[in-house]
């Protein structure tokens, strides 16, 4: 009887954990909690609106997914797509980053093997975020290999619920971003671990990182350039080292060659202005390790130096000659229009209007950096001080990774995306570092007073207190408000990401909430009723034109051609369109008969106040048309510099077709009480031209809130039998 | 326009025929009908014929098969066809349901005719009499004329019958009363003595018709009620003895009333409800078992935010609206999807078996369903399934894979072409199960996880590194 609790107790005291365990498993328990809030924080867009793709181009990464499912690699790899860019058609498998889908596809597969019975649109749906859930382990494991696990953990809890980061992962936002942003910090994580501890194995993983990288958004020209700027900043400082040439030539060389088997990639990494950077470097680390080795060999100082002169001088000029010679002869090409775009934020407004016209490359605002970093934003100087006090191979790396990223996400809206990872990570160590050196002081205060009091009073507070260092006056106190205040601020900024989660990034742009007069929820469908009649109700072979906004959609969810789409690959296929919606009726109609179209597509928030519909892209339209056409002048929509639908609108903009299409017996409609008939609650103003009298187009359907209205070409007069024969 | 000729043509030929038959033979038949009275209500596009026959038998020999006779594009159309028999006087009349077959007549003249057979519970006696109630129902009868039609036209449709009632017996005294859906009625062909009051035509009485007279007629007359035709419903019921019954219904809906043609003007739509596309729908109404939970209406693009779901004890009405009205030839796919309780549904017969008792039929109230297919999923590991269903319906057997199934289950098909809502009754699908099957899912979960944690263990005390 008695050695029974005895060996209870032992029994006991061996599940006891040491503190080592119990550190693993609250850190482990940590990770698991950060994993699935990673992944639940993004769930917020399904539980609002329901499980579906959003925006636009995420409908095309969808269609090609199905196309994947159904049909199998092969197919899709040499699919021609004949359903967009009518009549051109579009090489899809040569011009899209295939890791998305491919990827989507794999997991499916997997989940149908493992028997479970998901449908793919579920699955894509929650790519997103299930990436975003392996980056916050990466980050972890990142965080751990620059600094310690201290800042990996709070940089896996950052990044977690970083708004910059949840904008493009929420569930249904099936974007390349989506993975890609796991693919780049997975590159990144590795090629520094390659780089710490010069294995070839890592080295090896970071190539894979990289193509994997390569095969999912075309961002990789980021890692392209970055990893060789930062190798180049390394042999600047003298920080060459074995280990740095093992780890980059075999991440490069590898890594390109496994980024030629993309075809959308193909020989770029070898031909393209904007890949020679890492190709320099490469040879300028085979000319720093063959003087390496002859340092080596030579004892003479002198000889070494005069030789190393004539080495580099050489090695500069031949390198500055095949570069040259391969830009002259063509064989090299120059930077395109979106890498300049990038280092000079003015050069697309001037020279592309068609990269210039998409929000998201607009530079930034303050406020979203803000609104998407918000502490983050001062953390990261403090996190960048603490780098610099302890530099290494590793810090190096992400102080230039936050660097470069952060001037980036200045140019671009959505760079931020980008800069999110270095950012959360600069900042974690802030975080970290702060709280640790706080919660050390604490600590070694206690332990000066349990050594200076007795045992049993030593728990107590009030005593300890007393017995404070008169040296530091305040010190316990001052750190404990500082820790209540970094514990503060983390609270405040999880309480904004998950404002700016639910609120601002979990809309999926198809489908329109509004507030109604009684603070009911009102839902507009306008867009999927549209697409859904073009899809039941239209001929199987019919070609819809639109502004490119909505082509992907249109394909996806009308599943009818479309004359032009988000690729947009097709400038004067564009302008063409462009120039169709800004010229007059009747010279439009030349267009869209060339065009073989059969129904126009505009949207139109006139009726319910949306904003981004056709009108007020218009200027584009006409900017992008004109670029090609010059008979299309921007002046010619404008009175005095101004854009306006009112009487007072120019008589061109009065009478073009996408006027005309949009405002079509608008003029008779009542849309706010108090106003008169044909007031557009977009604009608020009473339309100009309120008799609209179509000749070639009628109307075929228009949506419940007017949002998305469908026009038909009437055949040409002396074809009325074809009406018959398309239609009837 | 042209099937319109067409079918006129062929009507004409067939009635020739007829006629020419007629005037040659007319075999010795034995009953005689001395009154018939026939009710035909065209208010929508599934028409009912009431048929009130009084049969009397002046052959010899008793005799209890009364043959009908229906022509072919009759037959085509034809949805059902029910017979009662009446019996006693007055206000104390039973009816007694009569099994109805098709059949093909040794003697019948050489016309172009289909034949269907009443078999009475009990023979009639040579003189005595005996009444009839027999029940037609006709879908996609109607023709719409002209086929195309613009917003704001209604829609007018033809329909095509005869005066006198085809029939290979003698009527002595004859009826017919045609109700239109409203007094809007651009013509009609007469047969004096005919007469229209309000909503209703009425041809006769016509007195002591031969066998196979006939006398053909149309009426054009306006018929705004929506033509809403599902042409193809797939239900899928799946049995969870976990206590949940999954109901997944794909409808394939087609407005088959005259199509639209030119321009849909949504500024008419909107502000002149009543005159702008009055034979279009928007809504439609859903009858679902009580208790109903977790209900869902979506198609292949996402979900329709448009559908009302009200429940009491008794019923559930779901309300849905599709994505847009529906006018003439304009189509709609779309997906309803809901769950029961097990307990209302499933239940234990005396023979151990299990049975699945649930309504056959469309949900939607008063559609018409060109092909219905309903697969009663069964749990896995269930084994000789047998459908019970009051009429004939084509069946056979599949399998189908959902989550975590490793063998399959057995999935239940059933068919039926042309079904309208006076099919809607109950059927049954018997089978057996082993409960034991319901904890195979949970076991492979719970092994597979243990297997995942063993491996997890395994892993930290194996050292796998080279160096040493």
């Amino acid at each position: 009887m008695a050695t029974m609790p005895a060996s209870a107790s032992d029994l006991l005291k061996s599940f006891k954990l040491k503190t080592k365990q119990q550190e693993l498993l609250i850190r482990v328990s940590i990770l698991c909690l950060v994993y699935i809030l990673a992944f639940i924080t993004r769930l917020f867009s399904v539980l609002r609106y329901e499980s579906m793709i959003h925006e636009f181009d995420p409908y095309f990464n969808y269609r090609t997914t199905l196309y994947l499912t159904e049909n199998g690699f092969y197919d899709f790899w040499n699919w021609f797509d004949y359903e967009s860019w009518y009549p051109l058609g579009r090489i899809v498998g040569g011009t899209l980053y295939p890791g998305l889908m491919v990827t989507a596809v794999l997991i499916y597969r997997i989940l149908r093997f493992l028997r479970f019975a998901v449908h793919i649109r579920e699955v894509c749906v929650l790519t997103a975020p299930f990436f975003a859930s392996n980056t916050t382990l990466v980050a972890y494991f990142f965080g751990k290999e620059i600094w310690d696990s201290g800042a990996g953990l709070v940089a896996a809890i950052l990044i977690a619920v970083c708004p910059g980061y949840i904008s493009r992962s929420v569930a249904g936002s099936y974007d390349n971003e989506g993975v890609a942003i796991f693919a780049l910090l997975f590159t990144f994580y590795v090629f520094v671990k390659a780089v710490n501890t010069g294995s070839l194995a890592w080295s090896l993983a970071s190539a894979f990182g990289y193509f994997y990288m390569v095969s999912a958004w075309g961002g990789y020209v980021f890692i392209i350039n970055l990893i060789p700027l930062y190798v180049l900043v390394l042999l600047i400082t003298g920080r060459y080292s074995m280990r740095l040439y093992v780890a980059y030539n075999c991440m490069y060389i590898l890594g390109m060659l496994l980024a030629m088997q993309i075809r959308f990639v193909g020989f770029q990494h070898v031909q393209s202005g904007e890949h020679m950077a890492a190709m320099g470097v490469f040879f300028l680390m085979q000319v720093f390790y063959f003087l390496d080795w002859v340092k080596h060999m030579l004892s003479d100082t002198k000889l070494f130096q005069a030789f190393l002169r004539i080495t580099v001088t050489s090695a500069v000029a031949v390198g500055g000659i095949a570069l040259g010679l391969g830009m002259v002869s063509g064989y090299i090409s120059p930077w395109t229009g979106r890498f300049y775009s990038l280092l000079d934020p003015t050069y697309a407004k001037d020279h592309i209007p068609i990269i210039a016209s998409v929000s998201e490359h607009q530079p930034t605002a303050w406020s979203s950096f803000m609104f998407d970093f918000h502490i983050l934003l001062f953390l990261f100087p403090a996190g960048l001080y603490f780098c610099f006090k302890r530099l290494s191979d590793a810090t190096i790396f992400i102080v230039m990774y936050g660097l470069t990223s952060m001037y980036f996400a200045g140019v671009m809206v959505r760079l931020i995306l980008v800069a999110t990872p270095a950012v959360c990570l600069i900042s974690a160590i802030a975080v970290s570092t702060t709280v640790k050196n706080l919660t050390v002081l604490l600590r070694s205060k206690n332990k000066v007073v349990q050594t200076g009091s007795t045992k049993g009073s030593g728990g107590s507070k009030s005593s300890s207190k007393a017995l404070l260092d008169q040296s530091q006056p305040f010190q316990k106190n001052g750190a404990i408000a500082l820790l209540f205040g970094a514990f503060y601020l983390l609270s405040r900024y999880a309480t904004h990401c998950t404002w700016v989660t639910s609120e601002a990034y979990s809309s999926p742009s198809i489908v329109l909430a509004a507030r109604g007069a009684h603070g009911n929820r009102v839902i507009f469908d306008d867009y999927r009723e549209a697409y859904f009649w073009l899809r039941q109700n239209t001929p199987q072979d019919a070609k819809v034109m639109s502004w490119w906004d909505y082509g992907y959609q249109i394909t996806a969810m009308g599943n009818r051609t479309v004359i032009v789409d988000n690729n947009t690959w097709n400038n004067t296929h564009i302008a063409t369109v462009g120039r169709a919606m800004s010229s007059y009726e009747d010279e439009a109609i030349e267009i869209i008969r060339s065009l073989d179209v059969d129904y126009v597509l505009v949207v139109f928030g006139g009726v319910t106040g949306y904003s981004s519909d056709d009108i007020n892209k218009f200027l584009w339209m006409v900017r992008i048309g004109g670029g090609v056409f010059p008979v299309i002048k921007e002046p010619d929509y404008l009175v005095n510099g101004e854009y306006r639908v009112d009487k007072g609108a120019a008589p061109k903009m009065l009478n073009c077709l996408m006027y005309k299409l949009c405002y079509y017996r608008f003029g008779e409609m009542m849309t706010e009480y108090g106003k008169p008939p044909g007031y557009d609650r977009a604009r608020g103003v009473e339309i100009g031209n309120k008799d609209v009298k179509l000749e070639h187009l009628e109307e075929a359907f228009t949506t419940s809130n007017w949002i998305v209205r469908i026009y038909r070409v009437k055949p040409a007069n002396n074809r009325w039998w074809l009406n018959r024969y398309k239609f009837g | 326009m042209e099937a319109w000729i067409r079918a006129r043509v062929t009507l004409a030929l067939t009635l020739f025929a007829l006629l020419f038959f007629v005037s040659r033979s007319s075999p010795p038949r034995q009953f005689v009908i001395s009154n018939a009275e026939r009710r035909i209500d065209l208010s929508s596009h599934i028409i009912n014929v009431h048929l009130t026959l009084k049969v009397e038998n002046t052959g010899t020999r008793p005799a209890s098969e009364v043959v009908l006779t229906l022509t072919p594009t009759e037959v085509d159309h034809l949805a059902m066809v029910d017979a009662l028999a009446i019996k006693g006087k007055r206000k104390k009349t039973t009816s007694v349901r009569l099994e109805v077959k098709p059949t093909e007549l040794p003697d019948a003249p050489p016309i172009d005719a289909k034949y269907f057979t009443i078999y009475l519970a009990d023979p009639l006696n040579s003189g005595e009499s005996t009444t009839l109630e027999v029940l037609y129902v006709f879908m996609h009868f109607l023709e719409p004329f002209p086929a195309e039609i613009a917003q704001s036209e209604s829609q007018l449709v033809f329909y095509h019958d005869t005066a006198l009632i085809l029939s290979p017996y003698h009527i002595k005294q004859q009826t017919t009363f045609i109700k239109t859906p409203s007094t809007k009625v651009e013509s009609f062909i007469r047969v004096e003595p005919t007469n229209r009051v309000g909503t209703e035509i009425k041809y006769g009485p016509y007195e002591d018709c031969p066998p196979y007279s006939i006398s053909p007629i149309h009426v054009h007359f306006e018929n705004n009620s929506p033509f809403a035709v599902v042409e193809e419903l797939v239900q899928e019921i799946e049995i969870s003895h976990w206590g949940n019954i999954q109901v997944t219904e794909h409808y394939t809906l087609v407005h088959a009333g005259a199509r639209h043609k030119g321009v849909f003007s949504r500024v008419d739509y909107q502000s002149r409800q009543f005159s702008n596309g009055a034979s279009s729908f928007r809504y439609l109404l859903a009858r679902l078992p009580a208790r109903v939970h977790s209900v869902y209406y979506r198609d292949e693009i996402g979900n329709i935010s448009s559908s009302h779901l009200r429940t009491n004890s008794l019923k559930s009405e779901l309300e849905i609206e599709p994505r847009y009205p529906l006018f003439g030839g304009w189509k709609a796919t779309f997906v309803i999807g809901y769950g029961l309780p097990l307990q209302d549904f499933l239940f234990e017969s005396s023979d151990d078996k299990r049975y699945l008792n649930f309504t056959f039929g469309c949900p939607l109230i008063g559609m018409v369903v060109d092909k219905l297919t309903i697969k009663v999923v069964l749990p896995e590991g269930s084994t000789d399934p047998s459908p019970v269903v009051p009429f004939p319906v084509e069946h056979r057997l599949e399998a189908k894979y959902s989550s975590l199934d490793v063998i399959g289950r057995t999935v239940v098909v059933l068919e039926k072409k042309n079904f309208v809502p006076m099919h809607n009754s109950h059927f049954q699908v018997y089978y057996t199960f082993n409960p034991i099957f319901m904890l195979a899912e949970p076991l492979m979960l719970a092994s597979a996880f243990f297997m995942f944690f063993v491996a997890c263990v395994a892993y930290i005390h194996i050292d796998l590194s080279i160096r040493k």
